[in-house]
């Protein structure tokens, strides 16, 4: 062990979990004489005892310690407070077990590990049982009262049962079973009479055996269920024994329990005795026994079937025979062949190949891993079509446990534990630990699929990292209004390539962030990439201010209109060739203009590119540039008509009337004065309509004066011409009220017509 | 067209047998693949979909979660995918890629492609290409007409015009044949059969090889379907180009009607929210109104509001015991009817506003004197005006196509002159619209044969040459020609008029164009119909290209 423990064990509050767990350790906690000086320390290591950390304990008194199914520790206080910290004895929550444990005080208590989670038993002060089958589901169950308990317990187990909780208790020479409702005397069969008071029992890992030991020094062993007894054994030591726990494989029949007292520890099954020479603690696993002490960490186990085919001595089984084999053969000795022919005799080879394979697997030892796995690959070769994957698996298998058995993991799992583990939840565990590189590495390893493994594994140390990052941050930049996307955009900030960083930004719409990125990082594509995305997103002027401040991104826009430029005249020539002269015209047009467009652009620092040959002029007029919107005009030969209703319509939108007038006046219209009234009225502009009303021809005039609400004119027009529709239309436009006189000017004219 | 209580008529066959059918298979289809899936939906799919089946019947058979099939991959927990599909290359690459993401990044799911209405072979090509055909199952929904109505039926296939008439593909004449094969075998065997045009004497030729090949026995049924009539689309572009005036039309122009229902936008629903309304001879309203002129639909829809009004009324004065009945029989009715009234009533308005502006009175005007060949330099020039000042750009292409059939192709000079000026308002890309618009003979340029230059006609042998151009060629060639001011002389489609047309009493059928013109197709089916044939209609089929056909009781061979 590497830590160098100055406390005896039994001075300490012991914790270790399952599944070669981490020790949790609380010295000084010092119950008699209360020193108010020393704080008690509470450590956790490793179960190769590398301290993983420390705090000195602050809270109040612990009565227990233990672990949850995902390595967390439970602390367990006097007042039924259960403080839950993490591996690195970083708090996470804390949770009590009720008022009534809080009022008796804790007696004692268990962590126990069932199909629905963690749970945590308690023995109240007033002899009373408290539990919860699951810590993260937090349901308080009061067990039913043990009629004239007096005095506490000697001893008690929780025992599951058909997803049943229940506990025993044994009060002198009484088993007592509790469970939801009631409360039973019970009596193992076979029990014998003079067996004396119960002093210490055991439940085997997987809650199917059950032991008692009693005052006299007897061992009963037999089905939790309490049917049936397995066998008994008389120890002849009377002391109460320190510890006992199960020792036995899943599906095996041996069944053997260890019991410990200080010095001693006996395997009673097949009844071997062991002497101790420091203070031990017992941690029961699925497979067997870990011993661990100040010194020492061992692992007490059933040999398993195949290990002792092979290494029994003188063993004549087929895997023996094979590792023999293969030896003699390294030594380049004939007897090999003799080995080998003695198995294929039998027809035994495929058998040897996986006894071989199996016993590998039991092995801790990387040099009897290895000889066991050639002597298996040696065999393998003289079968035909020998299925490869057990070999391969199991390389793959020994190859992770070999790595995380080592002292600076610490993890000393077991094949068969590691296999009821599964390998996701050890990478959980390494995660836990924050060994991130090994969890990695066993995921490419063993080529698990980037989201079950790798990535998943990244998603983890990314958080832990960010945690630490935030640490570290001036808490003013913590302001409330960051979001989510506020932070990935910071932590963006570290990342150092920015081919990963733009797409990123881009998708955080922060576009104009990503164009300052894409151009520190010097690459065209991803320029661009950003600039078309900008296009589409920002409106013309932003996106071309935008554009003007980083010089980079506008020359390469610039060169982008080129390259359109070029595919233009390419198209250009092919027109030519193919005597299409009206496209080829329309062509160079368009080449003119996209030119034209770009120096526009410069000039006026406004977006023009892309737009069509009339949108290009309206907006030049818009803008007030009439000097190049007439350059345009003349050098694009745009009709008459069509420069006229553009100008107007563009200069009745900037509201430029005095332009309007001039331009009228500035040549005779060539689509005459009724598009200039029109267009007046539409932008309520009735004291301009009224200008030109006059101009219009005879023909419209009528219609002018009624669009610009001047009836009496339109009247006059009407009578002027003689023409019955026009009176009628502008009769129809009359309000007797206030249209009285004109109305009767017009039904005289009528009268006077029709008389005709 | 809606014949509802014309005595006239008989009663339309049961449509919804159709619908049911369709349906159907698509259950037994979703059944294939047990379990939650994901379904995808090619975008225009969904709503003949939605008239078939709603959300709540996919959700009944496990689908899970629904999705628009588009260029985004899918991010997606379920296990099966399942693609509702037309029958397209991009689509295929589509599902190819979102397979092949699956197997990069070790996901196994199981996918379904459903193809509606059918199968291509070019289909299976592009997924064996991408390397996924072994991962998908493919299955045909043989939807092929959705009732839209209980007298209209239709295919729902927009891509056809553009498949066929522009790009010379044929593959949808199989879908046609089948969805013939498919009426025939649920309405018993067609009276009589007439058709014009290329495109449907080889939908027609097709269905009867593919009816001879089945040897169903359709025979000694009472037929259902008496008269069937095939005809091209380019028969008659002209009653496609014309602005519409009835009511429905405009409905159609302004909210665009889909599969049958329409989105009511909020300045109709007068509320903040759109409204789905399907219109069909259901909706009581409507059903008065589709067909009838513009001009009186107000005047109608206004007596309709005052009868209401009247009903309502009717219950002040009702003892207890007819309220009760009042309110258990005809209320709802009425409630219905009056939410109805009131949504047309808000089309009709929003319509006036867009409708009534000068731009379209001018515009009908400039149509009736294409229609009828009148002062054609005054329309020339309010079309370049139209263009000019960017009013449409969709109404000024169809001014101009409508100029171009109407006139056997336009003179090169205005066609330059046009198309320079369309091409100055919104841009040079427009380049490929008119060549396109050329190609399928919308819009050309008047020329004989001098005017084609040396190349061109060596092109256009090249392509002669080539049994593939050939169709394409021979359709290009055929559809130029439109002799559409003889056929309107011939058929009498302009209406000679004294005085004013009576639109609240209409003579003929050209109301529907404020009587300015009959719709040449109906024109066609009324004179058919009436000979019986197209006997003494031969200078009009000539004048039309030809491929004309009539079989009377097609179960015997076509004629």
């Amino acid at each position: 062990m590497e830590w160098s423990l100055k406390e005896d064990l039994r001075d300490c509050l012991v914790a270790a979990a399952p599944y070669g767990g981490p020790i949790a350790l609380l010295k000084n906690n010092a119950r008699k004489e209360k020193s108010p000086g020393v704080r008690p320390l509470l450590e956790i290591y490793s179960a190769s005892g590398l301290l993983l950390a420390s705090i000195p304990w602050k809270s109040g008194q612990l009565v227990q310690l233990g672990w949850t199914a995902s390595e967390d520790l439970l602390c367990i206080q006097e007042d039924g407070t259960i403080l839950v910290y993490n591996l690195f004895c970083e708090f996470k929550r804390h949770f009590s077990m009720g008022n009534e444990v809080l009022q008796n005080h804790v007696l004692e208590a268990k962590v126990f590990h069932t199909e629905y989670g963690t749970g945590v038993a308690i023995l109240t002060g007033a002899h009373r049982f408290s539990l919860t089958t699951n810590i993260d589901d937090l349901k308080l169950r009061r067990m039913p009262e043990v009629p004239g308990l007096q005095k506490p317990p000697s001893c008690w187990a929780v025992l599951s049962q058909d997803r049943v909780t229940i506990i025993l208790l044994a009060v002198g020479q009484d088993l007592y079973l509790l469970d939801n409702t009631s409360c039973s005397v019970v009596t193992p069969p076979g029990m014998s009479p003079s067996a004396g008071a119960y002093l210490q029992m055991a439940v085997s890992f997987n809650y199917r055996c059950l032991a008692l030991f009693t005052d006299t020094g007897y061992i009963w062993m037999g089905l939790a269920t309490l049917k049936e007894k397995l066998c008994e054994f008389n120890s002849s030591i009377r002391s109460p024994p320190k510890q006992m726990v199960w020792c036995m494989r899943p599906q095996s029949r041996q069944r053997a329990v260890v019991v410990a007292w200080d010095r001693q520890l006996m395997v009673v099954g097949n009844s071997t005795e062991f002497v101790l020479d420091e203070d031990s603690y017992l941690v029961p696993e699925l497979d067997g026994v870990r011993i661990l002490s100040r010194t020492s960490h061992e692992f007490l186990h059933e040999i398993p079937e195949a290990s002792q085919e092979i290494f029994k001595i003188a063993s004549m089984a087929p895997g023996a025979l094979l590792l023999e084999a293969q030896k003699e053969y390294e030594k380049e000795s004939q007897k090999a062949d003799e080995y080998l022919r003695e198995i294929k005799d039998q027809k035994l080879l495929p058998e040897a190949v996986s006894q071989c394979i199996e016993a590998a697997g039991y092995e801790h030892e990387p040099d009897t891993q290895k000889s066991l796995l050639r002597a298996a690959s040696f065999g393998k070769c003289f079968i035909d079509k020998f299925p490869a994957e057990s070999f391969v698996h199991m390389c793959q298998d020994l190859r992770v446990l070999n790595a995380i058995r080592d002292y600076q993991i610490g993890i000393p799992l077991t094949f068969t534990q590691y296999k009821r583990l599964t390998i996701e939840v050890l990478l959980d565990r390494l995660v836990l630990r924050r060994l991130y590189p090994l969890a990695i590495r066993i995921c490419e390893y063993l080529r698990l699929s980037e989201i079950q493994g790798v990535s998943r594994i990244l998603a983890h140390w990314a958080c832990y990292k960010v945690r630490r990052q935030l640490g570290g941050w001036p808490s003013r930049s913590l302001g409330w209004g960051w979001g989510r996307s506020g932070w990935a955009v910071v932590l963006l900030e570290y990342e150092p390539r920015s081919g990963e960083q733009v797409p990123l930004l881009l998708k955080m719409k922060r576009s104009k962030l990503a164009l300052s990125k894409a151009i520190e990082s010097g690459d065209t594509d991803l320029v661009y990439t950003v600039v078309l995305l900008l296009k589409n997103e920002l409106n013309r002027g932003t996106f071309f201010m935008t554009l003007q401040n980083q010089p980079v991104a506008l020359s390469l826009y610039r060169q982008r209109i080129e390259g359109r430029v070029g595919a233009l005249q390419n198209a250009l020539d092919e027109y030519y060739k193919a005597k299409n002269e009206f496209a080829a015209k329309a062509t160079e047009d368009q080449i003119k203009l996209l030119r034209l467009q770009r120096h526009l652009q410069e000039d006026f620092d406004k977006p023009y590119l892309d737009l069509s040959l009339h949108d290009t002029v309206s907006n030049l007029i818009l803008d007030g540039h009439h000097k190049r919107a007439e350059q345009l005009y003349r050098e694009f030969k745009i009709p008459d008509k069509r420069y006229w209703w553009l100008k107007i319509s563009a200069l009745a939108n900037r509201g430029d009337w005095e332009e309007m007038e001039k331009f009228s006046k500035s040549k005779k219209s060539p689509i005459g004065y009724l598009p200039f009234v029109e267009i007046s009225v539409k932008h309520h502009n009735r004291y301009e309509a009224k200008k030109y009303a006059p101009r219009v021809t005879p023909e419209q005039r009528v219609k002018a004066f009624v669009l610009v609400g001047d009836l009496d004119q339109a009247a006059d027009a009407a009578i002027e011409h003689k023409n019955e529709t026009e009176m009628n239309f502008v009769l129809s436009k009359c309000t007797a009220s206030t249209d009285a006189a004109v109305a009767e000017k017009l039904n005289r004219a009528r009268a006077q017509l029709l008389k005709k | 067209m809606a014949f509802a209580g014309r005595r006239d008529v008989p009663e339309p066959p049961d449509f919804g047998i159709l619908k049911r059918l369709a349906r159907d298979q698509l259950i037994y289809l979703l059944e294939q693949l047990p379990g939650k899936k994901d379904l995808f939906i090619e975008a225009d799919l969904m709503s003949p979909l939605d008239r078939i089946a709603n959300v709540s019947i996919l959700k009944q058979h496990e689908v899970d979660k629904l999705y628009k099939v588009e260029s985004r991959p899918a991010i997606s927990a379920s296990d099966q995918f399942c693609f509702l599909v037309r029958p397209r290359i991009k689509t295929m690459r589509y599902i190819a890629d979102i397979v092949n993401a699956d197997k990069m990044s070790g996901r196994s799911r199981k996918y379904k492609i459903i193809f509606s209405p059918q199968k291509f072979y070019a289909c299976e090509m592009v997924l064996e290409e991408e390397g996924v055909f072994g991962d998908v199952t493919c299955d045909e929904w043989s939807f092929y007409l959705l009732p839209l109505d209980e007298d209209i039926i239709s295919m729902e296939l927009p891509e056809f015009f553009r498949d066929y008439f522009l790009e010379g593909d044929h593959r949808w004449i199989n879908s046609i044949a089948r969805a013939l094969q498919l009426l025939n075998s649920l309405y018993g065997p067609f009276g009589k059969a007439y058709g014009i045009g290329r495109c449907a004497k080889m939908s027609y030729e097709l269905w009867r090889d593919l009816e001879e090949e089945s040897e169903a026995d359709g025979q000694g049924r009472k037929p259902e379907i008496g008269n069937v009539f095939f005809m091209d689309r380019d028969t008659d572009y002209v009653t496609a180009l014309c602005s519409q005036v009835v009511y429905e039309g405009l409905v159609d122009d302004t909210f665009r009607i889909k599969c049958g229902s329409v989105d009511f936008g909020p300045d109709v629903t007068s509320s903040d929210k759109s409204i789905k309304v399907l219109l069909n001879a259901q909706d009581k309203v409507f059903s008065q109104i589709r067909n009838e002129h513009f001009s009186s639909v107000f005047g109608f829809l206004s007596q309709k509001s005052r009868n209401l009004q009247a009903q309502y009324d009717r219950r002040r004065g009702m003892d207890i015991k007819q309220m009760k009945n009042f309110v258990s029989q005809e209320l709802k009715g009425l409630k219905q009817e009056h939410r109805l009234l009131s949504l047309h009533i808000g089309a009709c308005e929003s319509i006036m506003k867009k409708k009534t502006k000068q731009d379209f009175q001018e515009m009908i005007k400039a149509e009736h004197s294409l229609l009828e060949g009148f002062d054609i330099r005054e329309s020339t020039s309010f079309i370049e005006e139209h263009i000019d000042r960017q009013v449409s750009p969709i109404e000024s292409l169809r001014l101009m196509c409508l100029l171009s059939i109407t006139e056997n192709g336009l003179i090169p000079k205005d066609y330059r002159s046009l198309k320079t000026q369309y091409l100055q308002s919104y841009g040079p890309e427009h380049l490929l619209t008119f060549h396109n618009l050329k190609r399928v003979g919308l819009l050309t340029e008047q020329s004989a044969g001098e005017t084609l230059t040396a190349v061109e006609s060596k092109v256009s042998k090249l392509v002669t040459d080539r049994a593939a151009g050939k169709i394409t060629d021979a359709f290009n060639s055929l559809a130029r020609k439109s002799n559409f001011r003889a056929i309107s002389k011939k058929l009498g489609l302009i209406p000679r008029v004294d005085g004013e047309y009576d639109l609240k009493m209409p003579r003929d059928m050209a109301y529907v164009f404020s009587g300015a013109y009959i719709p040449l197709s109906c024109k066609i089916i009324e004179q058919v119909l009436e000979r019986r044939g197209w006997l003494g209609l031969e200078e009009v089929v000539r004048l039309l290209n030809g491929n004309e056909f009539s079989v009377s009781g097609s179960t015997s061979a076509p004629g």
